[in-house]
């Protein structure tokens, strides 16, 4: 036994420290996974960006309420009565006297975007100061919070970074208003950082969208409240209204939106893998190929075929691993960190980072062992059986 | 023995080899053929809209509704033939996570501003009578298997009906083709009377305006005049051609061009770089054989002409065999995915411009050995092993 393993790694050592003579057959292989390896990360990372960006904003203790059959935001409309009537809801935190409530309206103004200048759908989000203290992870970067009852608007950062006109000081004209950016504030790259902030009131107006609203935010008691508010909605025929935690709705418009991206990318991946698995298959044949009279002799002064297999797979293996991580590497080095945008189930627009994460890592390695494995596997057993005899004979 | 024998004959000689070199480049052009069939299908679309048709949004955002009435007021302006208006209806059929493309149009207007859809003209007669018709596009139709006069209740996420209920009920008029905007067969659209007199609020505004013009020379100008006539007022205007507006919403999903061009090189790379070296390494095993031709009297010029031809037939057989295999996975896409993108299917422009690449793949890849064949010198040749 133990010689067995003496056997194979002897022959998996000499066969790794043999790749150069075949350096270009096997540069080529390393760079094809590489390839297969980085297009599968840079897709991952783009889903995986997308997904943390509206997931990662959705907090356990704020309800979200919109009218039945919503799906998002943007269809909701919620009357002042009802908002009202949720006010007194129970299982609200309070401050004093005020239930922590924000019914908020969400239309969608045009940004210019920097990258193609054309027209994309930004959410002007219409709240209180509930609404903004609800919001417990933001924070101003630049400038101020904006003041009830004026034409004061602040703007996430991932905005002012996409989109031009959105810069602290700056003014823009929205239908007969001019508005003015007073501040910028950060909430960690999610979603939040793609909206603009005003005052409820003044929305309501320059939309002309008077004792309207589209949606409630409120801050339960404790997260376990959550059904004591769901049950007096329910109870009530007048509030027609879906109560869910901030959480699961994010968490439902992050899987509904981030699909396509999570989709293309292993199957394109895949496919591009069996092209990547054809050039191992040639690399891994003409090794053994190459390698065959030194074989013949190893297994005439007593190698197994055994070891003979191991030693040609090990290979491979070292091939794809080689590959994987600079396929890896060049994803991490060129995407990681990639800020793009697309429209979201709001219909407008979110920006988001490319995020590449060791287990996204992890699956995109697994790739490529899985076509150093296939691509080694087949040369290894024709390299085990090859007849002694005839190969020393050949030449 | 002739040149096409000996061509071959070296291709044939490693089958498995050669049948790894194709595989290897059928992925490539499987990857080229579907993905730029997508990107046509997916940008064909926007660009393919009428010239001489333009739209006209809220300023502030194409989401924003505008007041009916405006209608009258863009039909007087000069050079302007017929107006058309619809709403975004929100519609859904059942589930409703699957969102209809579903539209609220006045009926007259809308059917001569878009006089290429295909129907009958029963059809089209049964829609402008029945304040409850549907017009559905055919790959939606045949989605959810409808037929002309069937009864559907479809629902909407925005709209609620002022008798409370949540459902219209609709009859389906008409099944229509689009020829060319194929990207229309995957719509809906319901009447706008019947959505006016039924909705809770809502009433008396529109998403957008769709006019024609008497020429498309006209449409500058015309945009100008129109914008201009409701600027300072409560709803500004922005007007545009179908396909500008087409294109900046197209745009607002990504930058899809970008993402497409950089999967095909990479695959591309990746192809180039396994066939160039698998051809190397094969030509060099035949370096004694050329030395032998070359004794034999075959001139340098015939051996290089011999492996160009070798790597062409190569990147052509594995470049048709894939373009097929995209054209068999594309018409699959199809029916999966019925009216996501109109219709996607493989184009001649696609197919050449990838015979196209695959000449270009074929003569890079054989460059390197043909040159090295062209240079060898006999007794080298003869004397490597």
């Amino acid at each position: 036994m133990g010689s067995l393993i003496r056997q194979m790694l002897a022959l998996a050592s000499m066969n790794i420290r043999s790749i150069p003579q075949r350096f270009w057959m096997s540069v080529s292989t390393v760079v094809a996974i590489a390839l297969v390896v980085a297009v599968l990360l840079a897709f991952l990372a783009m889903g995986n960006g997308f997904r943390q960006a509206q997931s990662s904003a959705g907090a356990a203790d704020i309800a979200i309420l919109m009218r039945d059959g919503a799906q998002a935001e943007i269809n909701s409309v919620v009357s002042h009565d009802q908002a009202m009537l949720v006010q007194e809801a129970p299982g609200i935190a309070h401050e004093g006297e005020k239930a922590l409530v924000s019914p908020e309206l969400y239309v969608v103004v045009d940004g210019i975007s920097r990258s193609n200048g054309l027209r994309s759908n930004l959410p002007l989000r219409g709240m209180t100061a509930i609404g903004v203290a609800l919001r417990h992870n933001i924070r101003i970067a630049a400038g101020r919070m904006f003041r009830p009852g004026t034409n004061e608007m602040v703007v996430g950062r991932n905005v002012v970074r996409e989109f031009s006109g959105f810069d602290v000081g700056q003014s823009m004209r929205l239908g007969q208003t001019t508005w003015t950016v007073v501040g910028e504030f950060e909430d960690g790259g999610t979603v939040r950082e793609s909206e603009l902030w005003a005052d409820v009131g003044t929305v309501q107006t320059v939309f002309k969208r008077l004792n309207s609203f589209q949606t409630i935010r409120a801050r339960l008691a404790s997260p376990g409240d959550l059904p004591a508010l769901k049950s007096y909605v329910s109870t009530d025929p007048r509030l027609k209204l879906v109560v869910q935690t901030e959480q699961e709705y994010f968490a439902e418009q992050a899987k509904q939106s981030s699909g396509l991206i999570s989709y293309l990318g292993w199957p394109l991946a895949i496919i591009m893998a069996i092209g990547a698995l054809a050039g191992a298959l040639n690399t891994m044949y003409s090794s053994v190929a190459a390698r065959g009279t030194e074989i013949a002799t190893l297994r005439s002064i007593g190698f197994g075929g055994f070891p003979t297999f191991v030693g040609t797979l090990a290979e491979a293996l070292a091939l794809a691993l080689v590959g994987g991580l600079v396929g890896i590497a060049a994803a991490a080095f060129m995407f990681n960190g990639y800020t793009a945008s697309t429209l979201g189930a709001n219909f407008t627009q979110v920006v988001f980072t490319f995020k590449v994460t060791p287990a996204l890592c992890v699956s995109a390695l697994a790739l490529a062992f899985g076509v150093g494995l296939i691509g080694g596997l087949f040369p290894a057993i024709r390299a085990a059986r090859q007849p002694i005899a005839g190969m020393l004979g050949e030449q | 023995m002739n040149q096409a024998l000996l061509v071959a004959k070296n291709l044939g000689r490693r089958k498995l080899r050669t049948i790894l070199m194709l595989v290897a480049i059928l992925i490539a052009f499987l990857l080229y053929g579907a993905l730029e069939s997508f990107q046509h299908a997916f940008y064909g679309s926007a660009n393919s809209a009428a010239a001489d048709r333009l739209i006209t949004v809220n300023k502030i955002n194409f989401t924003l509704s505008l007041p009916v009435s405006y209608a009258e007021r863009i039909r007087q302006v000069k050079g302007v033939t017929h107006v058309a208006y619809q709403n975004w209806f929100g519609g859904f059929y059942q589930d409703p996570k699957e969102q209809l493309i579903m539209f609220a149009a006045e009926p007259q207007g809308y059917l001569e501003v878009y006089p290429d859809i295909v129907m009958t003209p029963a059809e089209r007669k049964s829609w402008l009578n029945d304040r409850t018709g549907l017009l559905v596009g055919q790959s939606l139709a045949k989605k959810y298997h409808w037929k002309v006069g069937d009864h559907v209740p479809l629902s909407s996420n925005i709209y609620s009906r002022s008798n409370g209920s949540h459902t219209w009920d609709f009859t389906v008029s008409g099944i229509f083709t689009d020829p060319n905007e194929k990207a229309r067969e995957g719509m809906i659209v319901m009447r706008h009377d019947y959505f006016d007199e039924s909705v809770t609020f809502g009433r008396d505004t529109v998403s957008m305006f769709m006019f024609t013009t008497a020429s498309p020379a006209l449409n500058d100008s015309i945009e100008k005049v129109i914008d201009s006539g409701f600027a300072n007022s409560p709803d500004e205007t922005s007007t545009d051609t179908a396909a500008a507006f087409n294109r900046s919403f197209t745009a607002q999903l990504g930058n899809i061009a970008l993402i497409i061009s950089l999967v095909v090189a990479t695959a591309f790379a990746a192809i180039l770089l396994i066939v160039g070296n698998t051809l190397v390494m094969s030509v060099r095993e035949r370096t004694r054989e050329i030395g032998v031709l070359k004794t034999l009297g075959f001139s340098g010029g015939a051996i290089l002409s011999q492996i160009l031809a070798e790597s062409l037939l190569l990147a052509l057989v594995g470049a048709l065999l894939g373009l097929g295999a995209a054209t068999v996975i594309l018409i699959i896409i199809n029916k999966v995915l019925t009216g996501f993108f109109g219709s996607l299917l493989m184009t001649w422009s696609v197919f050449w411009h990838g015979v196209g690449w695959a000449i270009v793949l074929g003569l890079v890849t054989g460059f390197i050995p043909a040159w090295s064949g062209l240079q060898l010198k006999i007794a080298t040749a003869l004397g490597r092993r």
